[in-house]
């Protein structure tokens, strides 16, 4: 038979254990960015271009019927260069490399901002033949970020290319 | 001594100095520091128990998924509700005790040796019991859920382990879809499976294993959780909007804490910082460490197959297989790997009564470190030695309570590799060859280095397990005392009681007749 005392004591003592969990599971509040703070997410998955070449008719004919495909296209994706810019200042510069063991697979990226809330300007440029000169995707145009908000930069060349939402 | 010798040092005696502080309110067998490993088993319990009744009512839709758990908290509060709260708390419990159990086991050395299997396989199950707890804050579908999957995916990204970024996957309100959350609740029971999988490797070395607290721990912690259900009831944050980011959250920092830790640092820092904690975990057992005692030897021709042995041996050590010579009968075996040298082996072994007459005392299971026949000797020797009005022996365990510094011309002290390693027909033996009376020592209740050793002496003693004492004994002239390492005061105290005692009855009363091995010399 327990004595009082060592049932106070075990009262007290599982009190503290529930205590204790109580509080932690809920306790300091946790906030990941300031209340005055938007976020833009750049997110990028694409097949970097390939570098095709036209057969010339005498190579076609060497080749037997059924696979004279007019277009010679190796295997391996370009590199994609991306640049963002925000206010005019360079944010974000980097070249995305292709995935896979071959070097045949999408390029990706994924960066978060945290950016205050308000008007800002915004613009993206994408490379994606490195082969050719400037930039084949640009957007730049002027967002209003509200607080807390989050803004996607994503790609997509059924909609266009560069796309904000 | 080594830094890392230092700081275990240092947290064993910090953890030993608590547990012998709860011993007070609790007892040995009701000490949760004692039953760290049977308490998260209880606590996994009431996590899949309660885990299966939201199951039962979870909707999978992105929305339904919301307002279905939502409801058993405001509609269904008594029941839905209280269940809910548990689950969130209990999983809470797990963690903190599975990482008081991963620090006291570290602190007292148990991750070498014959320990070194329940180490390694414990170490995965920290990742799978984080695993299923980060997947489980998902389900709701909360802010909190929200916050929770970006920066976990996000987290994962930096290993080069997709070939997409996981992330994408909660970039926008239509990034998913109702697929997510049955595939997620899948997730959510396989890992706890894996666990609880993983739980039954961890243990199953051991023998006698604790698979469950005692009653009166069980209703302790289920109460205590189910009060705070009531008090402080689990509730979601806001629905998940992945076009806006969470503000101030309700947060989880037992199980959630790896998303603050990777805002204030960086992908790279964390992971750095799990992995390496987890290299260093398994490390553990390479770093210098004592060698191992040496391990119970059988021998076969004292060996009668008769399995007590292998019932009381608390690491699964001894197997019995056909003996050799002896048709029909058993011989036990022991892994080496799994001997923790305590003796408990060699205390449980019919054979190794200290009355047989054979000159050499060889017994079926024996340390050669402490064999029975040198403890035998010791004893004789000590009984010869022996003065004084009231002459007492002590049997004592070298991990607990130091009773060497007791020896006297009237006291004779024997330390034993554990206390389990005394064949209770020593006692007998001891009175019978001249003592007064008899002191035997043992760790605290639950506090034994070797699990068992307390606990089967006291039943050996008792005559509740075999072998036992025999009744004869006079229960006045045998004192059990339970006394850990910092105990020294108190069992000197004890032995000064059960002195004055013995003092003060009459010499003859209840005196067993005497015994000797061998005749006396003749005159």
């Amino acid at each position: 038979m327990l004595k009082p005392t060592a049932i106070v004591g075990q009262v007290i003592l599982y009190g503290a254990f529930a205590a204790f969990i109580g509080v932690f599971a809920t306790w300091p509040k946790y906030q990941q960015i300031p209340n005055d703070v938007a976020l833009i997410k750049l997110s990028i998955s694409h097949l970097g271009d390939r570098e095709c070449r036209k057969r010339t008719p005498e190579e076609l004919a060497k080749m037997p019927p059924n696979m004279r495909a007019p277009m010679d296209c190796p295997r391996e994706r370009s590199d994609i260069r991306l640049e963002v810019d925000l206010d005019g200042q360079p944010v974000f510069r980097t070249v995305m490399h292709p995935t896979g063991l071959y070097k045949d697979g999408v390029s990706t990226v994924y960066k978060r901002f945290e950016v205050k809330a308000g008007t800002h300007q915004l613009a993206v440029r994408m490379d994606d033949n490195l082969v050719k000169p400037g930039f084949d995707y640009v957007k730049d145009e002027q967002i209003t970020l509200a607080p807390a908000q989050v803004m996607v930069i994503d790609f997509n060349p059924d909609r266009g290319g560069l796309f904000f939402k | 001594m080594s830094f890392h010798a230092t700081l275990r040092q240092g947290a064993s005696s910090v953890f030993l100095r608590i547990e012998e502080a709860l011993d007070a309110p609790f007892g040995g067998q009701d000490n949760p520091l004692r039953h760290l490993g049977a308490i998260g088993l209880y606590l996994l319990w009431i996590v899949v128990g309660t885990g299966l009744y939201l199951y039962t009512v979870l909707d999978t839709g992105i929305d339904a998924v919301y307002s279905s758990i939502g409801y058993l908290s405001q509609e269904q509060w008594y029941l839905g509700g209280v269940l809910r709260s548990l689950h969130r708390y209990a999983s809470d419990g797990f963690m903190l005790v599975m990482l008081l159990h991963l620090v006291r086991e570290w602190a007292y050395g148990r991750y070498h040796g014959f320990r070194l299997y329940s180490w390694m396989t414990g170490i995965p199950l920290i990742w799978l019991a984080y695993a299923a707890g980060i997947g489980g804050y998902w389900i709701v579908w909360d802010q909190l859920a929200q916050l929770s999957a970006t920066a976990t995916t996000e987290l994962l990204d930096w290993l080069p382990i997709f070939s997409e970024p996981a992330a994408r996957n909660f970039l926008a309100p239509d990034s998913i879809n109702d697929r997510f959350f049955t595939m997620l609740i899948f997730v959510h029971i396989g890992v706890p499976l894996l666990l609880i999988l993983g739980l039954w490797a961890h243990v199953h070395r051991i023998a006698h294993v604790d698979y469950l607290p005692s009653r009166r721990v069980m209703l302790g912690t289920l109460a205590a959780l189910v009060l705070l259900a009531l008090l402080r009831p689990a509730l979601s944050n806001p629905p998940a909007n992945l076009a806006v980011i969470p503000g101030a959250l309700d947060f989880d920092w037992f199980i959630l804490f790896i998303h603050p830790l990777t805002d204030i640092s960086s992908p790279a820092i964390v992971w750095s910082l799990l992995f390496g904690v987890t290299a260093l975990l398994f490390a553990l057992p390479v770093l210098p460490h004592p060698a191992p005692a040496p391990v119970a030897v059988v021998d076969a021709a004292n060996c009668t197959g008769c399995d007590r042995c292998l019932a009381d041996c608390p690491y699964a050590a001894i197997a019995m297989r056909p003996h050799p010579r002896r048709p029909g009968l058993k011989l036990a075996v022991v892994d080496a790997d799994l001997c923790a040298g305590c003796g408990i082996c060699a205390g449980s072994c019919p054979s190794s009564t200290p009355f047989r007459r054979r000159e050499i005392l060889v017994t079926g299971i024996d340390m050669p470190q402490q064999p029975v026949n040198a403890l035998r000797e010791q004893l004789e020797m000590a009984l010869a030695r022996l003065t004084g009005r009231t002459r007492i022996v002590v049997f004592s365990c070298a991990r607990g309570a130091d009773a060497k510094t007791l020896a006297a011309t009237d006291t004779a002290v024997i330390d034993l590799l554990c206390t389990g390693q005394l064949p209770p027909a020593f006692v007998e033996y001891a009175l019978r060859a001249g003592a007064d009376g008899v002191l035997v020592t043992a760790c605290r209740a639950g506090g034994c280095d070797f699990r068992l050793g307390e606990q089967w002496t006291q039943q050996r003693l008792l005559g509740e397990r075999e072998p036992h004492l025999r009744r004869t004994v006079p229960p006045s002239r045998l004192q059990v005392v339970l006394a850990s390492a910092h105990d020294d005061d108190r069992l000197a105290d004890a032995l000064a009681d059960f002195r004055s005692r013995l003092d003060s009855q009459p010499a003859t009363s209840d005196r067993l007749p005497p015994y000797r091995r061998s005749a006396p010399p003749q005159a």
